[in-house]
């Protein structure tokens, strides 16, 4: 009988509760779609911003500690090339995006028909390299994915391309070198004929620099499988007070505190790891990178939290002007159950019921609408598409139960209120 | 003796709204399977009187017993419990649930007070005489069928006091002679009916009539002599 009844009242209100499915279908459609976005958000945002390049370097420890205390740039201690590839094989290796081994040094340039004969700093590096892991992963990485922001005169050349070199601006129009112009590298007796491929615009110190491959500097700078630094870009979790605690001091947590640290993406978790497999290297997040990517993920979470929070309130006072509403309309009707023996709480149950049953059917067709929202927030935003996260549906769930339980408080007040005398004799 | 077929007592029941009285120590006792009509100008007291006795509203002095029970002090939890159980409601305007069926209107009551028992139900509905017309939605069935639905409703928990609140109001003629016949079959099943009308008629075919004014009982006829007489009107065809 309870169930005929709903189902007999939601035909027989069908526009009235089309409203409210209507109402319900905005709120939980908006959302579904920000609580996609923002859980997706992080990784997204992060790869946006990861354009600005590695957010962190490795050094040698000693190199990093001179630095660090002195400011001086010890270059005579390095850390080895093969252990790079180590990286992808730390308990976060998915979030190393790229990574690019660096040795830096100098050398003298020499410019055949200009009389250039002057030392440059040299860096060299992996352009575009194509590694295979020993677990059968193949990726490529390099500084061309690090330095996506470099203003390029001519093209890339690739690890494959031993002869060729980049050259900063500033070097560049200091000697007159153009793109295709060949020059000569030499240090320690050896000697490199090289092409210019391109001119680069740092923006930085790289502007006075030569871009070589890593394995023509090491050879230049008798260093074989030497480097000096890796630049990393990484997917990072925004730090919070243990993130903090930890990278003053990871002995200092307490094991469960550890446990949750190491396995949450935390820079200073990733630079733990990272240390762990590079020998005698000390990883340093690139506090600015690190702190602009957190600064930007915690106000695009706040403001879609805000436009959920939002958007339900409207639901909820949408839904409470249209049930109310409808209860006022139904007076007589609900007037009637109570002189017939109804007691309030089996009232109120009844309208709940209905409201309920129809804010389900506009929660559904809301929810899948909200996650064509969100892909098309990412889409345009983002330019790929946001992972649907399971846990939406209940989130979605919960807020859809409290919205519509708060948006019927004033109507449940109203029939509560309602005495069966004032509606069945019309006083 | 007498007392114990008391079903129903009023001990100086007043009803006040601010200044006015709309029940004024209004004292009268009703026995269990009689026939009472309350008659009276508008504003008399009338329908103040149905909704106390009918538990929808409480005394602002005074006794109600309902069954034993004095319910002039119950709670509004209690009054509706009470209502469910003792209590038939019948209404001028009928109030029907629009989009239910005549037997589903009457189901409704029965899931209120215990269990919906659809047979039980057309059986109530067949002692109205609308058995055929169970399926039919109210604004398919006549003013008096609509009456009829009500009366079955108002029976179908075996109350103690079947409470009219003008049913013949919004009836013609033949309607009206056809739900008098079924009080009078029901008062003689021992039913206790208590019915509110301005249709002097009505009024006259009852067993006792009471007579309101200004809140207070002026009259109380005993009308057993004539008790058992058609309607004037058909009587007069």
């Amino acid at each position: 009988m309870f169930f005929r009844m709903i189902l007999r009242t939601l035909i027989r209100q069908k526009s009235k509760m089309f409203m409210i499915a209507f109402t319900v279908i905005l709120g939980v459609s908006l959302s579904t779609a920000m609580i996609n976005v923002m859980l997706g958000v992080g990784d997204k945002v992060n790869r946006e911003l990861k354009v600005y390049g590695a957010n962190i370097t490795v050094k040698h420890k000693d190199a990093a500690l001179m630095g660090e205390l002195y400011g001086l740039g010890i270059n005579d201690k390095f850390l080895y090339e093969e252990d790079a590839l180590k990286l992808k094989t730390i308990f976060w290796g998915f979030n190393i995006l790229d990574f690019a081994p660096v040795l830096e040094g100098s050398a003298v340039l020499n410019i055949p028909g200009k009389n250039i004969n002057s030392r440059v700093q040299i860096m060299g590096t992996w352009i575009d390299k194509h590694i295979i892991l020993q677990t059968g992963e193949e990726l490529n990485t390099g500084l061309k994915n690090l330095r996506t922001w470099w203003e390029i005169n001519g093209n890339w050349f690739d690890d494959n391309n031993k002869n060729s070199v980049m050259i900063g601006k500033l070097l560049a129009s200091k000697n007159n070198i153009h793109v295709g112009d060949a020059l000569t590298l030499s240090q320690n007796g050896v000697k490199k004929n090289l092409i210019v491929k391109a001119i680069f615009n740092d923006g930085g110190d790289a502007d006075e620099k030569i871009l070589i491959d890593l394995e023509t500097a090491q050879e230049l700078l008798n260093l074989p499988g030497k480097i000096s630094s890796i630049e990393v870009s990484a997917l990072t979790t925004p730090d919070n007070d243990l993130a903090r605690k930890a990278a003053q001091d990871p002995r200092s947590l307490s094991p469960d505190e550890y446990e949750t640290w190491y396995c949450t993406a935390y820079v200073s978790a990733i630079c733990h790891q990272i240390q762990e497999v590079v020998r005698d290297g000390v990883a340093r997040a690139v506090r600015q990178v690190a702190e602009s990517e957190g600064t930007i993920l915690n106000k695009t979470t706040l403001l879609m939290v805000l436009i959920t929070i939002l958007s339900s309130i409207g639901s909820a006072l949408a839904i409470s002007n249209l049930i109310t509403a409808s209860v006022i309309e139904r007076s007589q009707e609900l007037g009637l159950l109570k002189a017939l023996g109804a007691y309030n709480w089996q009232i109120a149950l009844l309208v709940l019921c209905e409201v309920m049953l129809t804010g389900f059917i506009g929660g559904v067709i809301g929810y899948f609408i909200g996650i064509g929202f969100a892909q098309i927030i990412g889409q345009t935003v983002f330019g790929s598409y946001i992972e649907i996260a399971q846990m939406v549906i209940l989130i979605i769930a919960i807020i859809l139960f409290f919205v519509t339980l708060l948006g019927s408080i004033p109507a449940i007040r109203y029939l509560t209120a309602l005495k069966p005398t004032e509606v069945l004799h019309g006083k | 003796m007498e007392s114990k077929n008391k079903i129903l007592e009023l001990k100086n029941v007043s009803k006040i709204y601010g200044n006015l009285k709309a029940l004024n120590k209004i004292n009268l006792s009703v026995n269990a399977g009689d026939w009472l009509s309350i008659m009276g100008p508008s504003g008399s007291g009338k329908t103040t009187m149905i909704n106390i006795i009918g538990c929808m509203d409480t005394p602002s002095e005074g006794k109600v017993i309902l069954d034993g029970i004095d319910i002039s002090k119950e709670d509004a939890g209690n009054l509706t419990r009470i209502r469910r159980d003792k209590i038939g409601l019948i209404f001028q305007q009928f109030h029907l649930i629009s989009y239910l069926t005549a037997v589903e209107n009457i189901m409704v009551a029965q899931y209120y007070h215990s269990m919906p028992d659809e047979k039980e139900a057309m059986e109530a509905l067949e002692k109205v005489g609308l058995k055929d017309r169970a399926r039919h939605l109210p604004a398919q069935l006549s003013g008096g069928e609509q009456q009829r639905v009500c009366i079955a409703r108002a029976l179908i928990n075996s109350p103690e006091i079947l409470l009219g609140d003008e049913p013949t109001g919004n009836l013609d003629e033949e309607n009206e002679g056809i739900v008098v016949d079924i009080f009078r079959r029901l008062h003689e099943e021992g039913v206790t009916i208590i019915i509110v009308t301005h249709d002097p008629e009505v009024g006259d075919v009852a067993q006792r009539k009471i007579i309101l004014e200004h809140g207070r009982v002026i009259q109380d006829i005993d009308q057993s002599a004539t008790f058992g007489q058609p309607l004037k009107i058909h009587a007069d065809k």
